[in-house]
């Protein structure tokens, strides 16, 4: 079995302790705001901007001013406030923001990431990525464990222009959860249904095992058959 | 009496020149100067260089000023946005210029410019294709970016009140780039969604100073800015 893109939402939501301080972004991070429990506070960002984001606006309930980064209309919840670009990304660069919460397309074993451009974008854009993945204390990477060509996506080495080096902290794939230490991967859990040596299978980079290695803990409605098997 | 208010955002862009470099404030729709470039594109001024997060939305305000030819350089964080179809049409024939920026990079170079800064060292993009050229720097062990200040000719900005001399508020996630813009250019003019008697605003709630601001026009908003999208 493999994790759907709700379950590696929820896997990560799992791990995102009361107090933090999160900025998602785009794509599977985003859903991972509605899978924090309702007892725990946890205060979302948004760069353009905004602390303490709310869920998206209901239709007919948008307010045209307000937006998140991804363009999206958002609500505020009581305490959220609202600042300028500048003071934004001093919550980013400064080291503010507990957590970033990033997709990949390429995480190498020593925790360099590749997350902005592909040789097929014609018109580069970086937005925010970068400030975040240099600024944030622990950048957690969500994504498919292999391309959809089934090619490993965590590598010796990225092939990709960096997004940073060495920002990684952990990868939440729909085959497991694996720490970036010092000295290399570590895998934490495996999909229900896999085994250490079938992630392996599906990983350039050498994994070790935890020693408290597990299956993962999440609701059925949240796996799907294994695409890549 | 001193009054910073016109009547026309003709009046307020009439300075423009060919080559000028414009601060354009605004994230997406939300506190972007739609008249004033719609006015600017009517004058026919041409080399514009325009600093802007992203590159503007179909053919109207940004997207219209690009699509007539009349911007030679965009300086930006997001040009590959949805909709910048003007501007990367033209990117890809070659026939406009781009210097792409980080997001908060950008947003720090322009508050460097109104502060009187001479630059800054950031670890952004330290070790990336983004800075190659430039100059670096270990600070505390880590390697930092040398980044310029970005001072303009102008900076056009929207803001939601404002008031004769030439203070300032902001609706939600309207502040974006327009804060820090309204102090870096030579020439700042704001578009206001309410014009509004000096006192109206309290003094704790002003978000720009009436220093920065050169022209107040009061100008119903763009009706594709009250689009919900």
């Amino acid at each position: 079995m493999s994790l759907t893109r709700d379950g590696i939402a929820y896997r990560v939501a799992c791990d995102l302790p009361e107090g933090s301080y999160v900025n998602l972004g785009i794509g599977i991070p985003t859903l991972v705001s509605g899978y924090i429990p309702k007892d725990r506070e946890v205060f979302f960002h948004s760069e353009n901007g905004l602390l303490g984001m709310g869920p998206l606006a209901e239709p007919g309930h948008e307010d045209v001013d307000l937006i998140n980064a991804g363009k999206q209309y958002v609500t505020l919840l009581p305490g959220a406030s609202v600042f300028d670009h500048p003071l934004s990304f001093s919550m980013i660069r400064g080291g503010h923001i507990t957590h970033a919460v990033l997709g990949a397309l390429e995480v190498a074993a020593n925790g360099d990431l590749a997350n902005w451009r592909t040789p097929g974008d014609k018109v580069p854009g970086v937005g925010g990525a970068m400030d975040l993945a240099f600024g944030v204390h622990k950048v957690l990477v969500t994504m498919t464990h292999t391309t959809n060509k089934g090619k490993p996506k965590i590598l010796n080495k990225c092939t990709l222009p960096l997004t940073a080096p060495h920002c990684v902290t952990r990868i939440y794939t729909d085959m497991a959860v694996v720490d970036v230490t010092p000295e290399g991967l570590v895998l934490r859990e495996f999909a229900p249904g896999l085994d250490p040596k079938a992630v392996q299978a599906k990983t350039e980079a050498p994994l070790r095992v935890a020693a408290d290695c597990k299956e993962m803990n999440v609701p059925a409605a949240f796996l799907a058959v294994l695409a890549t098997a | 009496m001193v009054d910073k208010t016109t009547k026309t955002c003709r009046e307020a862009v009439a300075g423009v020149f060919d080559g000028a470099t414009i601060l354009l404030g605004g994230f997406g729709d939300q506190g972007l100067p739609c008249w004033m470039l719609e006015a600017i594109r009517e004058k026919g001024v041409k080399d514009l260089t325009v600093v802007h997060n992203g590159s503007g939305a179909g053919d109207w305000a940004l997207g219209g000023l690009i699509k007539d030819g009349r911007v030679r350089k965009l300086i930006a964080s997001f040009p590959n946005n949805p909709g910048g179809t003007s501007f990367q049409d033209l990117y890809l024939k070659g026939e406009i210029e781009l210097e792409l920026v980080p997001q908060g990079t950008l947003a720090e170079r322009i508050r460097a410019a109104g502060a009187g800064l001479g630059g800054f060292f950031t670890p952004t993009a330290a070790g990336t294709e983004l800075a190659k050229g430039k100059e670096t720097r270990i600070i505390d062990g880590r390697e930092h970016v040398f980044e310029k200040p970005l001072h303009a000719d102008f900076a056009f900005i929207r803001a939601h009140r404002g008031d004769r001399i030439g203070n300032l508020t902001y609706r939600m996630t309207m502040r974006n780039f327009n804060v820090p813009m309204a102090t870096a250019a030579n020439f700042v003019a704001a578009e206001v969604d309410e014009l509004v008697p000096v006192g109206a605003i309290s003094h704790e709630d002003v978000h720009t100073q009436g220093i920065f601001v050169d022209r107040v026009v009061h100008v119903a908003r763009h009706p594709k800015q009250m689009e919900i999208r």
